[in-house]
């Protein structure tokens, strides 16, 4: 099958460090793909340049085809993203969220109410849809973020650490959710996650980076085998080491560090 | 087009839904008419400048246009920490259109709240010199609306989180007001303050709006609406530049 994201040499450098090395993957359409790092290893930069939030300072980028970097707006339509902190307008209903959603991404009117309907009833919102999301719960807000993240029918779906703060019940409803479509729609999943269960039982593959480089990737058997490793877990141990690692934030934070240090700790 | 409608029909619906923020937004207005339009009003007519009510009106009403055309800008700040700036970011479609889609919501919930502060300020003792220049009064509200609210923008997207916000506050919204003649005339003001004032919009937002509403001004009328549309443009120009370099 065709390959849906291409990456190659991606390199990104916030002044003097290199928050992602040379990295190089491909997923296949229809593949779920875990994207494992301890903390600070580069996998929220890597998702941003993904998702045209980013410029890559060298290396190549393709989404469904589409360079992020020249052709935005086509790459952006391919894809729907669930982002690690909650970003949905909590002064607004989830029926108003999703509606602004789909007015963004230009789907038709007709189309719209019809798809709400069917995704609010997939994420079990239906009765709640004229509610506040501020009265929502960590769970729901999650749920509404991936109804949302799907409205415009995206090819791939960004994951980035949803099941993040939610109980087991939440956690399993929701993979159950991203299965199903992955399944039924063919949709393309990219996750992160620190459950190595998680990405040991839903990812078809999964790539492990550590200090912005690629450490080691393919099924979660052949990582086993590679490492000797009777779990992911101890495989991502193996991998990554067992020291703790500080987490340097997101790129915002670590050009602010970047440029405290530069300033004499001064901000 | 329609991101533009959506991101507007967005600002107007945080707004109406924010009743306590709009009576909130009319308690400062209130206590500046009543404690200086009283206060000071005999003051100011012993020195032959006549009702000072009628005078701080106008320049009460810019108050709160440009403080809650700021804050509403300054909203930038408070999406991008709760989120929801990077749902537009990675949108399809232009940062321009999300920019001047929040500015004109801006600009209308700030026109809404001059207009409240109009009615707040007749019920005060205020009388408007006609009532038919109530509508170009307001063309003038909107006007110092969109300008402040692309100024509000264009410094939100500068800034990383709130703790910038105080000095905002006090060294850009607060001199602007101050400075701008609405709570004194500038004919007789020193010649540095004269020149000072002439470099701040407001003044002219304000002026204008004294115009149509009690019959006096400062500035021509036509260098009023001439300043303050190009320093919108300018600002419009340079608050779409700015927001599309934020990075989330």
């Amino acid at each position: 099958m065709a390959n849906i994201i291409d990456v190659k040499n991606l390199t990104k450098k916030f002044g003097d460090f290199e928050a992602v090395k040379d990295v190089s993957f491909s997923i296949e359409e229809g593949d779920i793909f875990a994207f494992l790092g301890p903390n600070g290893a580069g996998k929220s930069t890597t998702i941003k340049m993904l998702t045209t939030l980013l410029h890559p300072t060298t290396g190549e980028i393709l989404i469904n085809g589409f360079n992020p970097v020249t052709h935005s707006d086509a790459a952006r339509h391919s894809f729907g993203i669930v982002f690690q902190d909650p970003s949905l307008d909590e002064d607004l209903t989830a029926l108003e969220n999703l509606k602004l959603h789909g007015v963004l991404y230009h789907v038709p009117a007709e189309t719209l109410k019809k798809r709400i309907d069917e995704l609010l009833t997939l994420v079990e919102l239906s009765d709640r849809r004229n509610d506040f999301v501020r009265d929502f719960s960590g769970g729901m807000k999650r749920r509404l973020e991936i109804a949302r993240g799907l409205l415009h029918h995206p090819k791939i779906i960004f994951l980035d650490e949803p099941t993040l703060g939610l109980d087991p019940q939440t956690r399993n409803h929701l993979w159950r959710y991203v299965q199903k479509l992955n399944a039924d729609e063919g949709i393309t999943v990219f996750f992160t996650t620190h459950y190595m269960e998680e990405a040991e039982h839903i990812a078809k593959h999964i790539a492990v980076i550590d200090n912005g480089t690629i450490v080691a990737q393919g099924t979660n058997e052949e990582l086993q085998k590679q490492t000797g490793a009777a779990t992911l877990e101890e495989a991502f141990l193996k991998l990554t080491g067992s020291a703790i690692r500080d987490d340097v934030g997101n790129s915002t934070d670590q050009m602010r560090n970047h440029y405290r240090m530069r300033h004499g700790g001064r901000r | 087009m329609q991101t533009i409608y959506i991101m507007w029909l967005r600002e107007v619906k945080r707004f109406i839904r924010s009743k306590s923020r709009i009576v909130g937004a009319l308690g400062q207005p209130l206590l500046f008419l009543i404690a200086l339009g009283y206060g000071l009003g005999p003051v100011f007519a012993k020195a032959g400048q006549g009702n000072y009510l009628q005078f701080i009106a106008p320049g009460i009403i810019g108050m709160s246009i440009i403080f809650t055309a700021i804050f509403n800008g300054m909203q930038v700040i408070w999406d991008r920490q709760f989120g929801f700036l990077k749902e537009t970011m990675v949108a399809p479609v232009s940062r321009l259109s999300i920019m001047f889609g929040r500015t004109l919501g801006g600009a209308t919930v700030s026109t809404a709240q001059g207009t409240l502060v109009l009615i707040l300020a007749t019920l005060a003792g205020f009388r408007p010199v006609s009532s038919i220049g109530i509508f170009p009064a307001i063309l003038a509200m909107l006007l110092i609306a969109l300008l402040f609210s692309a100024l509000g923008i264009m410094v939100a997207s500068l800034l990383k989180d709130m703790q910038g916000f105080q000095l905002i506050m006090n060294f850009l919204v607060m001199p602007l007001f101050f400075l701008s003649g609405a709570l004194f005339p500038l004919n007789n003001v020193p010649a540095a303050l004269l020149i000072v004032a002439r470099f701040d919009p407001l003044s002219y937002g304000v002026d204008a709006l004294r115009y149509f509403l009690i019959g006096t001004a400062n500035f021509p009328l036509i260098l009023d609406f001439s300043v303050l549309a190009a320093v919108t443009a300018i600002f419009l120009g340079l608050g779409s530049y700015f927001f599309s370099q934020i990075e989330v």
